[in-house]
């Protein structure tokens, strides 16, 4: 039964439009300014390695490091589209209004991950388009490109729900950013291949996720990688499938929403 | 066979750790009912619409809302539900007519407009539908809360506390609107600290005390239980009106007198007569229930 004309798939709907409307409305802030701060990498790190430094053989530095910037501002601004709203949201405590409708637990985790997966996207897309009067960027493999962005935004943007229930205050939230997601991302192969960091540290890489989300979405540029994509979309996937798993086990738990 | 309970509420308790901040309360609101939920401060009455509306979860028992439990069917029953919350909260991201817009959706209703722009002009709020909720007076923005509240058209409606911090006018406003949705047929719960708001208001008071019910009845039984009237009289012989009982107002040379049935009033006044203290001025006071807290809560 379904009182004056309400629809099931409404709530989803409405919830994603303002998740993404609310980024929108503040665009400067939320894709401006990252696309800026990708630009600067790519300015300062192809001026200073672009001579010195090929990759894959004969791959430019600065063609090699824009689709890491492009996955790093991905990423890190998924995470911060569902962690900033939600911690806003509690903190003023109009979280309330989402609340109290008849959203589903699966309804409310999908429509906060696709709107991150959607500023992702768009933060994305932003510092693809404007590397591209700097550099001849190759896309071979423009699926997984897609994939791994889709995927990564998801994952990210699922941390940052995870983040975003469990911290009370800011300070805890950017703790969780600076302190877990920062490094994660940096430490991933944005700006460099494994293959020239010493064993030890190719190891280490290898237990990054992070890692194999940059590197698989690479592949999808040059078709030419440090690991097997399958490997990443393997482990990618595993991975947005737990996180999945543990958000919607604490939505459904009601974790530090619902008293 | 009777009509199902607007709400059910079934031996619910709510513990937070060894706080028990409800225990095993139940009571039914009977739909069409304007239903008064009163307490002091922490005596459980927000946890309990809190409880209701799915925002917290019963340690134990059960509530319904229209015949849908809150936690296994809880789809339907926050449709039947709306809430409009004791904190002045706000989306600083939208205006007005955007919040009423996404709320509706929320629901599930895509297209609301007919209904938004009626809620706006009832609340006086057209003026305001574009601003941001930024720019808005804390009268206004109660309003909008009393409208998110009803986008859905709720047959069941919690206001908790929703004129506290209001002025006056404001006050009036809202409670001619809300009077006019319980006339509609809405069932409203209210919580309130404004005693005299709870007596003009409510048929039926359940009144709370440390998580418990300590009286449940209709207004008008609880004022004959527990508040007395009272006969505040000017004599020219005081004296003799205090050695009858008469407790001395601080300023004025007025005399309170308390009594249970208007039929004492004749006693007194020959009383009065027969010793000689001629009554100058005279005031009957009503019951108040104002009374009937105090004595509960000091008391239960």
């Amino acid at each position: 039964m379904r009182e004056h004309g309400a629809s099931g798939w409404v709530g989803f709907r409405t919830l994603l439009y303002k998740e993404i409307w609310r980024f929108w409305k503040v665009s400067f802030q939320t894709v401006g300014a990252p696309v800026l701060n990708a630009l600067l990498f790519l300015l300062i790190f192809s001026h200073v390695l672009d001579r010195h430094v090929t990759v894959y053989g004969d791959i430019a530095y600065t063609t090699f490091l824009v689709p890491g910037l492009v996955m790093m501002s991905l990423l890190q601004n998924a995470f911060a589209n569902s962690s900033s709203s939600l911690i806003q949201s509690k903190i003023t405590g109009n979280i309330i209004f989402v609340l109290l409708p008849p959203i589903s637990h699966r309804e409310f985790y999908a429509a906060y991950v696709v709107a991150s997966v959607v500023r992702g996207l768009f933060v994305g897309l932003g510092v693809w388009l404007v590397s591209l009067p700097f550099i001849d960027l190759p896309m071979v493999r423009p699926l997984w490109v897609l994939v791994f962005a889709v995927l990564g935004g998801a994952i990210l943007g699922s941390m940052g729900v995870i983040a975003g229930i469990w911290a009370e205050k800011f300070d805890q939230l950017s703790a969780f950013q600076n302190f877990l997601i920062m490094p994660l991302t940096m430490l991933s192969g944005v700006f460099y291949s494994i293959h020239s960091l010493p064993p030890l540290w190719q190891d280490v890489s290898h237990v990054n996720p992070f890692f194999f989300m940059i590197d698989g979405f690479r592949y999808g540029f040059f078709g030419q990688s440090d690991v097997s994509p399958w490997l990443s979309l393997g482990v990618v996937s595993v991975c947005f499938m737990l996180l999945a798993a543990v958000t919607l086990a604490m939505l459904v738990r009601g974790y530090k929403l619902r008293g | 066979m009777s009509a199902p309970a607007a709400i059910r509420i079934r031996s619910v308790s709510k513990h937070y750790g060894a706080l028990r901040a409800l225990h095993e309360l139940s009571l039914d609101v009977m739909p069409g009912e304007f239903f008064g939920l009163l307490g002091p401060n922490g005596a459980g009455k927000t946890t309990l619409i809190s409880v209701m509306a799915g925002l917290a979860r019963p340690t134990s028992g059960s509530i319904e809302i229209m015949g849908h439990d809150v936690g296994s069917d809880y789809r339907r029953a926050r449709r039947q539900l709306g809430v409009v919350p004791q904190e002045l909260v706000f989306d600083p991201f939208f205006t007005v007519r955007e919040l009423l817009r996404i709320q509706s959706g929320y629901f599930g209703l895509a297209r609301n407009d007919a209904w938004i722009d009626e809620i706006l002009g009832h609340l006086d709020l057209l003026p305001k539908a574009d601003a941001n909720m930024r720019a808005l007076s804390g009268g206004m923005k109660r309003r909008v809360l009393v409208a998110q509240a009803l986008v859905h058209r709720p047959p069941v409606i919690v206001l908790d506390e929703p004129t506290a911090g209001v002025d006056v006018e404001l006050r009036h406003g809202l409670w001619q609107f809300i009077r006019k949705l319980n006339r509609d047929g809405h069932t409203i719960v209210l919580t309130t600290h404004y005693l005299e708001e709870a007596q003009a208001l409510c048929g039926r008071i359940a009144m709370l005390k440390n998580g418990r019910i300590v009286a449940l009845d209709s207004t008008k039984a609880l004022l004959r239980r527990f508040a007395t009237h009272s006969l505040r009289l000017r004599l020219s012989n005081p004296d003799v009106g205090v050695a009858l009982g008469g407790v001395a107002e601080d300023e004025g040379g007025w005399l309170v007198f308390g009594f249970d049935a208007m039929a004492d009033v004749e006693t007194l006044l020959r009383r009065l007569r027969e010793a000689g203290a001629g009554v100058e001025e005279m005031t009957l006071g009503e019951p108040e229930l104002e009374q009937v807290f105090m004595e509960l809560m000091q008391h239960a």
